[in-house]
């Protein structure tokens, strides 16, 4: 418990990626989005419980859920998703002790599991990034 | 020993999550991308398109396997947040239980739903009928 108040950065430690590097930062928004997931996730499971009152409820349930600003809302949740679940596949391959490297002696150039993994983030970004773009494609083909 | 179990299962229910919620987002909102190499529909939210999927056995499973795993995983994440704030052990066994009865009581109005909608072969029927 005392290693752990030592630890506490509180609320900080979730957003903030301090000098740690763009994996600190990755990790931080995998959080963010994650959280914001859950969110939309609960809310999710009561919109579509009105297909229990057949199809005009659901249809009248749609059409206040079509407006535009839950559009774009559904579209910032598509992006968190393409995000949590790319980067999500990168953490489990890590978490499974994959792409980190063998140990070794610290001799110098030095070389260190963060940076051992860096090709490994570069393409999980890009695949996330190439999944947002065709994501929003899709979108903006929806709403015209 | 209880938290590794736990983490072991929050990691595994973040692949099924993959699978299922992969083949959900691709259905719902990639349709017109889909639709234009011949899978897929453009307007998957539609009326007759909902509960033609909720009325299959293999949606009302797949609807019910991904509740399941995707309210673990969140809740669990959450949870794993909030401990990091260095709570007291009180607070913490209040937010763990406050996290796990939360997920049983939206896993079962869920699954509720899902075998509900499931039972109403009515609506198919009406809805081939032509009518709202």
């Amino acid at each position: 418990m005392q290693n752990r108040l030592n630890n506490n950065l509180g609320f900080r430690g979730w957003v903030s990626g301090g000098r740690y590097g763009l994996d600190r930062y990755a990790y931080a928004l995998h959080r963010l989005t994650g959280l914001g997931i859950l969110a939309y996730f609960i809310m999710h499971i009561f919109v579509t419980g009105a297909r229990l009152g057949g199809p005009g409820q659901w249809n009248s349930r749609m059409a206040f859920f079509g407006r535009p600003i839950f559009k774009l809302g559904e579209f910032l949740v598509f992006l968190a998703f393409a995000f949590h679940a790319i980067n999500g596949i990168r953490l489990v391959i890590i978490e499974l002790g994959y792409m980190l490297g063998k140990p070794g002696l610290p001799a110098y150039p030095y070389s260190y599991s963060t940076l051992r993994q860096k090709p490994l983030f570069v393409v999980v970004m890009l695949i996330a990034a190439a999944l947002m773009i065709i994501g929003g494609a899709n979108f903006y083909s929806t709403m015209r | 020993m209880r938290e590794s179990r736990l983490w072991f299962w929050h990691i595994l229910s973040a692949i099924v999550i993959l699978f299922l919620l992969g083949v959900h987002m691709g259905t719902m909102h990639l349709g017109a991308i889909l639709t234009s190499i011949g899978i897929g529909s453009r307007d998957p939210v539609q009326s007759a398109e909902v509960f033609h999927r909720s009325q299959q056995l293999v949606y009302m499973i797949t609807y019910i396997l991904l509740l399941g795993a995707a309210l673990f995983h969140g809740l669990y994440g959450l949870r794993s947040m909030l401990f990091e704030l260095s709570l007291s052990k009180g607070m913490e066994k209040a937010i763990g239980s406050v996290c796990a009865l939360a997920g049983i009581v939206l896993f079962i109005y869920g699954t509720y739903v899902a075998v509900r909608v499931f039972q109403m072969p009515q609506i198919l029927a009406v809805l081939k009928g032509g009518q709202p």
